[in-house]
């Protein structure tokens, strides 16, 4: 094992089976490992269902090898059902960031709402006629709001894992997600400044 | 095209169980004989659409018993061929492993294993078939098991299976996990140049000269395919070199002998392990598969506070590296083993450390991976 | 019952060659069949269907399951693969699938294939594949003493079943078509003409190909029934056989004392598996 420890990145994604957990932390870890030349591991929990039902996945992204494969701590956490969100929300760093679908989720009353990036994550999903590239859209949200995965490194990750047909509405999903994003981080900054 | 196809080179972001299948492809597999189960259907999905790309088959069996013998028969009739499961389809396919084994049959089972006994987990992880592995099916015997730890020794391990496979005559297991089968990582395949087929050696002698079951020095003898016109016969009753049957206590003698020492005597060949600052440590861990993976963090949080520890992973679990667990159990203190079950490489390290080192077992039921904090505590008192 | 022994050392006495002798492993005689069992039979029928097909023996392999039919495997000259109890058909699926050119022949009984092995023999029916399917029909487990089988006809005695079975037997011929062969035929060891027509019928045919023979147990399933020596058994057969081509194979049961129906149940040319496999992935990836 390295002497340094290099520069490792946790990313938990928490929801309902069916809404593509599971792909979302695919398509990260992929643009990680394969576009932007870090290592990366994919885990997943499942039940039974194959809808429905708590799903999560984690995402590890690290300059150097990745040798236990499961989040510590995570830096950041992705929430898409009010389950994932109360079984994991006091598991995060300090400076870790809180993703949710704001239709979905509802805060807890003690929630330090300072790391909370809140996103309709599935109404905009249904605004470009499929609910189900919601996953796409909190995908986008989360690129523009961190930092540890390229922009260029995720669409093309999304682009060869997405199925044929549907690479311009994922895309417009990101996007969609990545410009809310730009805004929420815009708004924050300007807030931070005033 | 065909040739094109068996290799998927470059870097890829796989999950262990289609870095299995393509490491199959890789070795030249043709055939793929399987009944769907959980958490393995991954590796049967991948080669049935994997397969037919490079004029194989892959052949959805009724069941795990057709599963296994599919594969035997396929590679009687010249090709490479494998199959995989879980728990209660490792079960099923024992008896027909050990007609693998005598028919000395090259051939290759992946389990990815769950939480047993009987239906037990189908989604979650366990590790406590490995017992079931060596001695699973019914008489003496010895077997190849390798136990990989991530995507990348998936692909690597399946290709390596196949090779000892055909060297050795044996059906070769590749002793996987849920966690290790469904967690996907970056996956490097490199060109197929640097990737051959690999080879089954096939007799130069002629029929009426040649020997199936010969066993030159230790070695196997090379192989003919049905239809080459040698008319062998090959028969799951202890036989001669023919292949003939012999019912009696001197054949059965020579037969044995010779299935044990063809893996015994080429242990050095076949034993492959990782060692992690084993030199000055106080306190080994052995473990394999997704718990070696848990060790790592164990083994970091352990330095942190100052203990002198390092870990001894086996590659290749069965044959199980005897000396060289035998040898460290002079130089150290003691042995932590770390796996999803109430004991059963533990056993073997505790045979091997004759005394010399105490030996301590994490257990797990499996469902889960161990707590690191756990290893801690163990690492910690083996130490004291 | 019998010594499955080595090569004895019986001093030769023939001097010419029997007319079998190039397809059978002379050296692995004796073999372990008792006398009048009708097993010998039914192989001498199968070479001479080999033999008028044409068919080079180096092209064939024969795959046996466990019993006293899965002998059969051991004493053919061919390539022969003698499996565990139950599997000689997917072994056999195996080895047609990797090498085309074999015809593979699976010889063995009923307590192998229909039993133990049935889930096997419906599923090479469904599938078609491309095996000719041997099933020698003693209604016993002869080799081990006689206990009850899947064919052992109702009321019938065995050592398991020694107030007689309970149990309806399986009619062969009528699970054959129902799960999907291309040709199933009925003989008993007494038809041999008839048998090895249709024995060369069927090795020319693709698909699978379903062929029972009733056979004299005298061993073990006539003794327990007091049904005489196997020469009594085979007059049995004279005399109660009906020969009816095209006969719908459920009423093609087998009762104690009663009726047996044999001949020629079906013959079509479903395509087999490999066909399916080969025209699918041509269309579909446009060739290998």
């Amino acid at each position: 094992m390295p002497a340094a420890t290099p520069k490792r990145d946790e990313v938990r994604f928490t929801g309902f089976g069916g809404q593509g957990m599971a792909v979302l932390g695919y398509i990260l870890g992929r643009a990680a490992a394969v576009y932007d030349g870090k290592n990366a591991t994919m885990t997943q929990s499942y039940g039974p269902e194959a809808r429905g039902g708590a799903s999560s996945s984690q995402v590890i992204i690290c300059d150097g090898p990745v040798y236990y494969p499961y989040v510590i701590v995570p830096n950041v956490m992705v929430a898409m059902s009010q389950e994932g969100y109360t079984k994991f929300r006091e598991n995060l760093t300090d400076d870790g960031k809180m993703l949710v679908d704001e239709d979905l989720v509802s805060l807890a009353p003690d929630e330090d709402l300072d790391r909370v990036y809140r996103i309709p994550a599935t109404r905009f999903a249904e605004e470009l006629g499929r609910k189900i590239v919601a996953n796409i859209v909190m995908l986008g949200f989360l690129s523009a709001l961190t930092d540890f995965v390229s922009d260029e490194a995720i669409r093309k990750a999304i682009a060869d894992s997405v199925p044929r047909g549907t690479v311009d509405l994922n895309m417009k999903a990101y996007e969609k997600g990545r410009a809310h994003g730009q805004q929420v981080a815009g708004d924050r900054s300007t807030k931070a400044e005033a | 095209m065909a040739e094109d196809r068996r290799v998927l080179t470059g870097e890829h972001f796989l999950n262990g169980d289609h870095a299995c299948a393509e490491g199959a492809m890789a070795a030249g597999c043709k055939f793929f004989g399987g009944y769907p189960i959980t958490p393995s259907s991954e590796i049967a999905e991948r080669m049935s659409e994997r397969l037919p790309e490079v004029g194989g088959i892959y052949l959805q069996m009724e069941d795990e018993l057709a599963s296994m013998n599919a594969i035997l028969g396929a590679a009687w009739g010249g090709w490479k061929s494998m199959t995989c499961t879980s728990g209660p389809g490792f079960s099923l396919m024992m008896e027909n492993l050990g007609l693998g084994v005598v028919l000395e049959t090259p051939c290759v089972l992946v389990n990815i294993q769950r939480g047993g006994p009987s239906t037990g987990l189908p989604t979650l992880v366990g590790q406590a078939d490995m017992m079931q592995a060596r001695w699973g099916s019914h008489g003496d015997y010895e077997i190849i098991a390798l136990a990989p730890n991530s995507p990348q020794e998936m692909f690597d391990l399946t290709y390596k299976a196949f090779d000892l496979s055909e060297r050795y005559r044996v059906p070769t297991l590749v002793m996987s996990d849920e966690c290790v089968g469904h967690m996907s990582e970056k996956v490097v395949i490199p060109p197929a140049g640097k990737m051959p087929e690999v080879q089954r050696k096939y007799t130069t002698k002629k029929p009426g000269e040649y020997l199936p079951f010969d066993h030159p020095a230790g070695g196997v003898a090379p192989m003919v395919k049905a239809g080459d016109g040698y008319n062998i016969h090959v028969t799951g009753l202890t036989h001669d070199e023919r292949g003939y049957p012999v019912i009696n206590a001197e054949a059965q003698d020579v037969m044995v002998r010779h299935l044990i020492d063809k893996i015994n005597k080429n242990r050095d060949d076949i034993i492959d392990v990782e060692e992690i600052d084993v030199e000055g440590a106080d306190v080994i861990i052995v473990s394999y598969g997704i718990s070696s993976r848990t060790c790592y963090r164990a083994l970091d949080m352990a330095k942190e506070e100052g203990l002198k520890v390092g870990m001894f992973r086996l590659v290749t679990v069965w044959p199980f590296p005897e000396e060289q667990v035998r040898e460290l159990a002079k130089r150290v203190k003691a042995f932590v083993v770390v796996e999803l079950n109430f004991g059963q490489i533990y056993y073997e390290v505790e045979r091997c450390a004759c005394g010399n080192a105490a030996t301590y077992l994490v257990p797990h039921a499996g469902g889960d991976i161990h707590d690191p904090a756990d290893i801690l505590a163990a690492l910690k008192e083996a130490a004291k | 019952m019998t010594t499955p022994g080595e090569v004895t050392t019986a001093e030769p006495m023939a001097p010419e060659q029997h007319p079998m002798s190039r397809f059978l492993r002379e050296d692995r005689m004796p073999h372990i069949w008792c006398s009048s069992c009708g097993l010998g039979t039914t192989l001498t029928c199968f070479i001479m269907a080999v033999v008028e097909s044409g068919i080079d023996p180096k092209d064939m392999a024969v795959i046996s399951g466990i019993g006293c039919t899965g002998r059969v495997a051991g004493y053919l000259n061919f390539d022969s693969f003698h499996t565990t109890h139950g599997r000689a058909i997917p072994f056999a699926t195996g080895l047609a699938l990797a090498n085309p050119d074999l015809r593979v022949v699976v010889y063995s009984g009923d307590g192998d294939l229909v039993a133990i092995g049935g889930n096997h023999f419906i599923h090479a029916a469904r599938r078609n594949m491309d095996i000719l399917c041997v099933c020698v029909n003693n209604f016993t487990y002869g080799m081990t003493g006689g206990q009850a089988g899947p064919t052992t006809p109702i009321t019938a005695k065995a050592t398991t079943a020694p107030y007689g079975s309970y149990e309806y037997p399986f009619n062969i011929p009528y699970l054959a078509v129902a799960s999907g062969a291309n040709y199933v035929a009925r003989w008993t060891a007494l038809h041999m003409r008839r048998l090895k027509n249709s024995f060369r019928e069927a090795i020319n045919k693709k698909g699978f190909r379903v062929i029972e023979i009733i056979s004299p147990c005298p061993t073990a399933f006539a003794r327990k029934n007091r049904l005489g020596t196997g020469l009594d058994v085979l007059k049995y057969y004279h005399a109660n056989s009906i020969i009816q081509h095209g006969a719908d194979p459920k009423d093609a049961d087998i009762e104690m004392g009663g009726k047996i129906i044999v001949g020629k149940f079906l013959d079509v040319d479903r395509p087999c598996y490999r066909d399916y496999v080969t025209e699918s992935i041509s269309r579909q990836l446009g060739g290998k």
